[in-house]
């Protein structure tokens, strides 16, 4: 059941239209991403949850209850702000019963909650330090149990980790995550971290210029992104030029890039024209590399390439192919093989093959 | 070796740069101890100057005018000044913040004579009241920029953050921002007394007849020769406004560092 329905929500600043007409529903209980680019207008739309922006036009109901006039104090949500926002004058302790204060709680009751909170996030020994006395991630634990200290139904996080380094960062995803099963708050993260979004998120909307380009779980939008703004921005993605050859009912047959032909299945593929282009999107790790041709051609395509260079990341390497006719290929290779790394070296030939079916047609109209 | 002999230059130099500040200041104080009654030549040490100018009724009049006007113009501009200066940081309209340095900036005689052509053309009797007015107008420049340099540096989030979690606009103001930019209010206010304490050409236009503060007094005295009872006020002025702004750089290290 949808606890958060955004419906038809618009928002312009000053003619320029930031948020442009969207429609969410966000069930109880859900990590739900808002993921984008600077100015997609995530931020935006998180601002109009929490009410410090009020939309031009649409609802947002919490709950089933119209929130889209409430003042922010009157919404039983709260925010994570990118800065934390936590507030210099006041200890751990005193920020964490702010919330509790505003609603006018007990005294006795508060320094219970407020200690409770201080455990949970084991700060207990910090309460009487100041915001300027902790360290980043301290801060960012203060600013998560001050937001959950009154049990918010809804809890908005503005990009909470962007200010942390990378290390710090990777083991808050995971704090983040256990947080949200533990205390079953709904959460909605903004964040333009695809990793971040892919990692953590049971669902996410990739907005771009105000709208949503697609809405789905991580895997989904990650395999197989509908638009060619989804392909690009999440992730690396080779998108060839592609043609339509035939339409069956689910199935489409495809002269992509330098002429290689397949047919692979799709759903959408009645409502292709004959002649059509549009892009295929493969993602580089969907593609395997042999120096002699020893790949089993009845399920494979394979073309033979020719190595323009390569970047060694570690883990895997990354070879960008040169398939002629300006076509560039990139293909990431695990680099597993117990005995050292062997590359293919620049203007080496090669072959290099995939299954047709790891990669999808997205007709042109969506780019 | 080039930053240490570079250090050497900046040290001889900052050393000058007080020494030519202070040394007329020092001087007017030793005066102050100087057992003669004019300011030529050391003669010994005594107090009596200052028993002097505590027996002046007049001086010691002016000097409470001079406190309780100090008072009441620095009260009315950390109020406005502080709102003027949230203001100016929340809306950033450039033309505005240099109109808030104008006060500050332009020469003092052309302020004290547009005030007193103000205060005429309005039919304002001058007195204690246009003296108050006049030094309100000049303090809230001073107490407008040292709450905007103060939430300069500020997280503006936490305002947005206070509402979030439950507090309404009034309490955001109260218990959040208020409190925040208090060194910068009272950095500000500081400021205001002290320049209203010392001020003399503003006051000297605004003033009505028989109303006085200590500089205009101190001035009247002058015209019968520099006694150094004038010397024992300036000291105490002097201490007075030291106290003042060693407090005001404390409490805002930012705004004056």
């Amino acid at each position: 059941m949808a606890i958060l329905e955004i419906k038809n929500v618009t928002k312009q600043f000053g003619g320029n239209l930031v948020v442009d007409n969207i429609s969410i529903d966000i069930k109880k209980g859900e990590f739900f991403t808002l993921l984008g680019p600077s100015g997609c207008g995530k931020t935006t739309l998180l601002r109009m949850i929490a009410g410090l922006v009020s939309p031009d036009s649409g609802q947002i109901l919490l709950d089933g209850v119209d929130i889209t006039n409430l003042p922010p104090e009157k919404r039983p949500l709260h925010t994570i702000f990118q800065s934390y926002a936590l507030f210099p004058h006041m200890t751990v302790a005193d920020n964490i019963a702010f919330p509790l204060k505003m609603a006018k709680w007990d005294k006795s009751r508060i320094d219970a909650q407020v200690n409770e909170l201080l455990e949970d996030v084991q700060l207990s020994q910090f309460k009487d330090r100041y915001p300027h006395e902790i360290s980043g991630g301290q801060k960012q634990r203060v600013a998560i149990a001050r937001s959950l200290v009154d049990r918010p139904k809804l809890l908005l996080l503005d990009e909470p980790l962007s200010a942390l380094d990378a290390r710090l960062r990777e083991h808050m995803h995971m704090e983040l995550v256990k947080l949200q099963e533990e205390t079953g708050v709904t959460f909605v993260y903004v964040t333009h971290d695809q990793h971040e979004a892919l990692a953590l998120s049971s669902r996410i909307a990739v907005l771009n210029h105000g709208t949503i380009e697609q809405l789905d779980k991580p895997d989904i939008i990650y395999s197989k992104p509908k638009t060619h703004f989804v392909a690009d921005f999440l992730g690396k993605c080779n998108l060839l030029k592609a043609e339509v050859l035939a339409t069956t009912t689910d199935t489409v047959t495809l002269r992509v890039a330098s002429g290689i032909e397949f047919s692979i299945k799709d759903p959408a593929s009645s409502s292709y024209q004959i002649g059509q282009i549009g892009w295929y999107s493969l993602r580089p790790e969907k593609l395997k590399l042999s120096a002699e041709n020893t790949f089993d051609a009845t399920n494979l395509s394979v073309i033979k390439s020719k190595v323009n260079g390569y970047y060694y990341y570690g883990n895997d390497t990354l070879y960008e192919l040169d398939l002629g006719n300006n076509t560039k290929l990139q293909v990431m290779a695990p680099n597993h093989t117990s005995d050292g790394v062997k590359f293919f070296v620049d203007n080496s030939e090669i072959y290099v093959a995939f299954d047709p079916e790891a990669g999808n047609f997205l007709d042109t109209s969506s780019c | 070796m080039q930053t240490n002999k570079m250090s050497k230059v900046f040290l001889f130099g900052g050393i000058f740069t007080f020494l030519f500040l202070y040394i007329p200041l020092i001087v007017l104080i030793l005066y102050s101890f100087n057992d003669s009654k004019i300011n030529v030549g050391w003669v010994g040490f005594t107090l009596k100057w200052y028993k002097v100018l505590f027996n002046d009724k007049e001086i010691i009049n002016a000097g409470i005018n001079s406190l309780l006007i100090a008072f009441t113009s620095s009260s009315i501009s950390v109020v406005l000044g502080t709102l003027a200066g949230v203001a100016l940081h929340r809306y950033k309209i450039p033309l505005l913040s240099a109109l808030v340095m104008v006060p500050v900036a332009a020469p003092e005689l052309l302020v004290g004579v547009s005030l007193l052509l103000f205060f005429l053309l309005i039919n304002f009797t001058l007195g204690y009241a246009s003296i108050i007015l006049a030094h309100t107008a000049f303090s809230i420049s001073f107490v407008a920029i040292a709450v905007k340099s103060r939430m300069f540096g500020m997280d503006d989030s936490i305002i947005d953050a206070a509402r979030d979690l439950g507090a309404s606009p009034f309490k955001a103001f109260w218990l959040i921002l208020i409190p925040t930019i208090l060194p910068g209010v009272i950095a500000g206010g500081l400021m205001a007394f002290t320049l209203s304490v010392d001020d003399f050409v503003i006051t000297f236009f605004t003033a009505g007849v028989g109303s006085t503060t200590l500089p205009l007094a101190i001035y009247s005295m002058l015209k019968m020769g520099v006694t150094p009872e004038v010397n024992a006020a300036s000291t105490i002025i002097i201490l007075f406004t030291l106290c003042l702004a060693s407090i005001a750089t404390k409490l805002s290290p930012q705004i004056f560092k």
